[in-house]
């Protein structure tokens, strides 16, 4: 008898997926997912994996930990970034060496892809988490990642 | 003489009057529902919903019925101007006129038919011509596909309807509602009829969703395949025509469950049987919970095929039907009802 069998199971599911469903809406006054966004612009806080644009952290003494290696460079598909290095006396070990000058970085081209994240053997580059990135003038969208007077922190290319 | 022409015009005077009322309260009580439908689809996908006209969002459906009263009427060049004009007239007055016989409380009941069961049937399936005459006379193949698939799911389900308020009225003996609510007072009949008059019910909710076109029987609107269905070619107000029958359909199948298995106005356990005005907040609070079961079912199951809807109807819901209504009438001539 499959006949009674089949409305049975039918039915049994039918209440299964009901319940599902009758649970979610009981318990959606605490967790709704809703972001109402212009509403809650000073505590929305984008999760660890959104990708705003790239930016290289500095730390407070002004240095980053990028050594113009142009992996990044070479990685990115449409020419994002560019490098301007060159190669200056090394104030305190007195060799000549490669230095950036200004890392730039065209956000308006910029596909989010994150290979020049993962190409950074020095992990000089992360993802920022800001959004809000439209701009009245397209010239602003060309950033210089290094800050000015900025240099690279000691340690990093032993 | 005279006297005999007033009281006519007096009665005239009355049924515009109550026609006037009728339509006012109901149409907005149909945008309203159209908002709890969104709310409560909101609720179950843990959104927010609309809640930015008025507070909480109250006026977002009105603010859409004067949008669309304010669009342009527009249409196809070689569409059957006749019909394709008449459908949403045929659509929302016959869901409107539906409304006539419900008994919202013992006094607050518009038209009290002897065949009250019966009307209610046969005026819930005029409403399947407007469809089919809307998706016929649109000349759009969509239009077509969605009027004729309704035409399938109504002729079946309508079946289904009938024979479950078939199995209540042998329980009742009656088909005038404001008698059904009466022999209600010995407990309600979902609780009388126990076994088949849950199997019953359970029978009318399925058909009578399938019976408003609605979610998981939406085959006619079937958005994903077909558009809108049979309203593909229509805006503005006739439009707003076909989505208001809608959801006063559904509004209407929950009121006949509600009034032919939960008791329409009364109170359960006779709680606030001194107070007989209450009765409508009984009626629409049981009517809600029948259309937030309804909504759930919307926002829960998949869209059944064509031929899925049709083997559930005449493989599984007609056949047990029928053992239902054998059920019942013998549950009726043993004497084997549960009398408060």
């Amino acid at each position: 008898m499959s006949y009674f069998g089949d409305i049975y199971k039918g039915i049994k599911t039918l209440l299964t997926g009901m319940s599902v469903t009758g649970k979610v809406f009981l318990n959606n006054k605490n967790n709704s997912i809703t972001q109402q966004y212009p509403d809650n612009r000073e505590t929305l806080k984008m999760f660890n994996r959104f990708r705003g644009e790239v930016v290289m952290p500095h730390n407070e003494k002004n240095e980053h930990t990028c050594t113009g290696c142009q992996k990044c460079e070479i990685a990115c598909p449409n020419g994002s970034i560019e490098i301007i290095w060159d190669r200056q006396i090394d104030p305190e070990s007195g060799k000549k060496k490669k230095m950036i000058d200004k890392h730039i970085y065209h956000l308006g081209m910029c596909t989010m892809c994150g290979l020049c994240i993962e190409a950074c053997p020095t992990d000089a580059i992360l993802w920022a988490q800001n959004y809000e990135n439209s701009v009245y003038d397209r010239t602003k969208l060309t950033k210089v990642l290094n800050q000015p007077g900025s240099k690279i922190m000691p340690g990093v290319e032993d | 003489m005279i006297l005999s022409i007033n009281i006519v015009e007096n009665d005239i005077f009355n049924m515009l009057l109550i026609a006037a009322i009728y339509l006012g309260i109901f149409s907005v009580a149909g945008l309203f529902l159209v908002l709890l439908e969104r709310k409560v689809a909101a609720w179950f996908q843990l959104r927010l919903g609309p809640n930015r006209v008025g507070p909480w969002g109250l006026l977002q459906t009105m603010a859409d019925a004067l949008k669309l009263v304010s669009k342009e009427l527009t249409g196809t060049i070689k569409a059957d101007k006749f019909l394709y004009n008449l459908a949403p007239y045929f659509v929302i007055i016959s869901s409107l006129m539906a409304l006539a016989v419900f008994p919202f409380t013992q006094e607050f009941q518009a038209f009290d038919i002897n065949i009250g069961i019966f009307f209610l049937i046969a005026i819930s399936s005029i409403g399947v011509i407007g469809i089919l005459l809307g998706g016929w006379a649109s000349n759009n193949k969509f239009a077509l596909i969605g009027a004729m698939r309704s035409g399938v799911q109504t002729i079946s389900y309508e079946l289904s309807v009938g024979l479950s308020l078939v199995t209540m009225v042998l329980l009742t003996g009656t088909l005038q509602l404001s008698e059904i609510i009466e022999v209600q007072k010995s407990g309600w009949l979902i609780v009388q009829g126990h076994i088949p008059a849950i199997i019953a019910f359970m029978i009318y909710m399925i058909a009578g969703t399938a019976e408003t076109n609605r979610a998981p029987f939406d085959m006619v609107e079937a958005e994903s395949e077909l558009g809108a269905g049979f309203h593909t070619e229509y805006s503005g107000m006739k439009f707003a025509y076909f989505f208001l029958a809608e959801f006063i359909n559904m509004f209407i199948i929950a009121a006949i469950g509600t009034t032919v298995f939960f008791g329409g106005w009364l109170s359960p356990f006779g709680i606030t049987e001194s107070i007989p005005w209450l009765g409508i907040f009984w009626f629409l609070g049981k009517t809600f919970a029948l259309v937030f079961l309804m909504m759930w079912f919307r926002w829960t199951f998949p869209r059944l095929r064509v031929d899925q809807l049709l083997t559930l109807e005449w493989k599984y819901l007609l056949p047990l039907n029928l053992l239902n209504i054998v059920l019942m009438a013998l549950i009726v001539w043993l004497g084997l009802t549960i009398q408060i």
